[in-house]
């Protein structure tokens, strides 16, 4: 899942939103690391300006480039390991998978970044577990999580194909391949159809299979 | 019939309960935060439960192509409880978020000395951030209670025109019209408003400004209740264009004013949003 440049977006947006976004992002730019003067969460002062931009992308771009937009002022704050923290706690499930999006841009340290990407697969929300399995989550997960984050894509309807380097962490992986197995057994077991994308993730878990 | 029930608690139904306003033609929804039976010990209670709103609630209502926004506020009983009252400081983090359209639901329960103090901040934190307010009325001493709500809503920052006061009844109309608030009426099974005495109250004081919900909870109560009223509103005579003013435009009027309405839920069958709940453990 891949998140578009700013000229990209910039190319999307109607006058008005673009503007706002030149101006957000600026405001963004200006504050190094992202870091903030107050970390607490229930501090009764309103959040600093670029933050308030985060949550008010969707409704200043559009719901459909609100991850794009939110994506971009998390990169150009250069969003620091606390601040990433802070913002996906405090985010609604829209603000939190912009947080999950910009990980590989960002890449915090594991101890920061996956927690967060744990988080997220323990939810049933398709849409944080869609972005929780990108390229953060194939570079940093320990092969128990990734696959169990795998074994959820099919549970919930993810599509496979969301998760990063699939190939590449599925090749040769035995567990993953019994895993698998017991899933289909246990659904053809019930009488219920096996996920198409099970067969798929199966055959690359072949030692023989080019990945 | 495209139906928009501007006042429902969703985190107390079930997906059956989605699936059937689905097909009775609610197509959108406003969730108010409130009091969920069991008072709440800390502010880190509501922090989840608003998170909730604005997390896995519009998830689950998307499921069914129903749109779902929600109103966040520190609610009048709870506003009693000195451990709550933290909730009013952390509530500007809240009422920046997109689907948050107004501060509500507030207002008075037993009209305490903590109650007056609790109603003019939140009315004061809904003109800060550009918000309407869903402002209930009480359930005990309504009238009464009405009135001193109104004065405060006058002494406040906030226009009228950005005020719903909610569980109107025959009683309370006349004088809620006068005060230029939006008017709701929850109609329900047993208590508050039936369809017939709305379809009485719509005869008298016509259809502006004027909205109906269901306000279903963990009560007795029926999210189809907005449904039923439309339906005895074009029994009795009332058009098509009726019937859509007051359970559609009037809501999206009122709370358009946010400036974040997003009216077009994804429709069930996309590609992410229309996946039926699985728990990942079936």
């Amino acid at each position: 899942m891949t998140t578009p440049t700013r000229e990209v977006l910039h190319d999307r947006l109607g006058d008005a939103a673009r503007a706002w976004l030149d101006a957000a992002l600026a405001e963004a730019g200006a504050a190094p690391g992202g870091a903030t003067d107050d970390d607490t969460p229930t501090a009764p002062s309103s959040p600093p300006a670029w933050e308030q931009h985060f949550a008010s992308a969707g409704r200043q771009c559009g719901q459909e480039h609100a991850d794009a937009a939110r994506v971009l002022l998390l990169r150009e704050a250069r969003a620091d390991a606390p601040t990433l923290t802070r913002l996906y706690r405090q985010g609604t499930a829209a603000e939190r998978r912009a947080v999950l999006l910009a990980l590989p841009h960002l890449e915090p340290a594991p101890a920061d970044g996956v927690p967060l990407v744990e988080d997220a697969l323990r939810t049933n929300d398709t849409r944080l577990v869609a972005a929780a399995v990108g390229p953060y989550a194939a570079e940093h997960l320990d092969p128990h999580t990734w696959r169990h984050a795998l074994l959820k894509c099919l549970f919930t309807g993810v599509p496979v194909d969301a998760a990063a380097r699939l190939g590449q962490r599925a090749h040769g992986d035995a567990e993953l391949a019994r895993m698998l197995g017991d899933y289909a057994a246990e659904r053809t077991a019930a009488g219920r159809p096996v996920p198409a994308d099970l067969h798929r993730v199966l055959a690359l878990t072949s030692r023989t299979e080019e990945s | 019939m495209r139906i928009f029930d501007p006042h429902i608690h969703m985190t107390s139904r079930t997906t059956d309960d989605y699936e059937a306003m689905y097909a009775a033609g609610v197509r959108a929804l406003v969730e108010p935060s409130f009091w969920l039976g069991q008072p709440r010990t800390s502010p880190e209670s509501f922090f989840d439960y608003f998170d909730s709103l604005l997390g896995w609630e519009p998830f689950r209502a998307a499921q069914y192509g129903i749109a779902h926004h929600c109103t966040v506020a520190l609610n009048p009983k709870e506003a009693n409880d000195p451990r709550c009252l933290p909730v009013l400081d952390a509530l500007p983090r809240f009422l920046v978020k997109d689907n948050v359209v107004a501060v509500g639901e507030i207002g008075y329960d037993s009209m305490t000395p903590a109650e007056d103090t609790a109603l003019a901040a939140q009315l004061q934190l809904a003109a800060d951030h550009g918000l309407p307010a869903l402002v209930h009325t009480p359930h005990r001493d309504k009238l009464t209670g009405m009135r001193r709500t109104i004065d405060v809503v006058r002494e406040s920052a906030l226009d009228p025109e950005l005020v719903l006061l909610d569980h109107l009844n025959e009683t309370t109309v006349k004088e809620a019209a006068d005060s230029g608030c939006w008017l709701g009426f929850s109609i329900y099974p047993d208590t508050k408003m039936d369809e017939d005495r709305m379809v009485a109250v719509l005869k008298a004081h016509g259809t502006e400004k004027m909205l109906v919900n269901s306000a279903a909870d963990w009560g007795k109560s029926d999210p189809l209740k907005t449904r039923r009223t439309a339906d005895a509103m074009l029994a009795a005579g009332f058009t098509d264009d009726d019937v859509d003013q007051v359970l559609w435009r009037n809501p999206v009027a009122f709370y358009g004013r946010s400036g974040r309405l997003q009216l077009d839920a994804a429709a069930p069958g996309d590609l992410h949003e229309g996946n039926s709940i699985l728990r990942g453990g079936e």
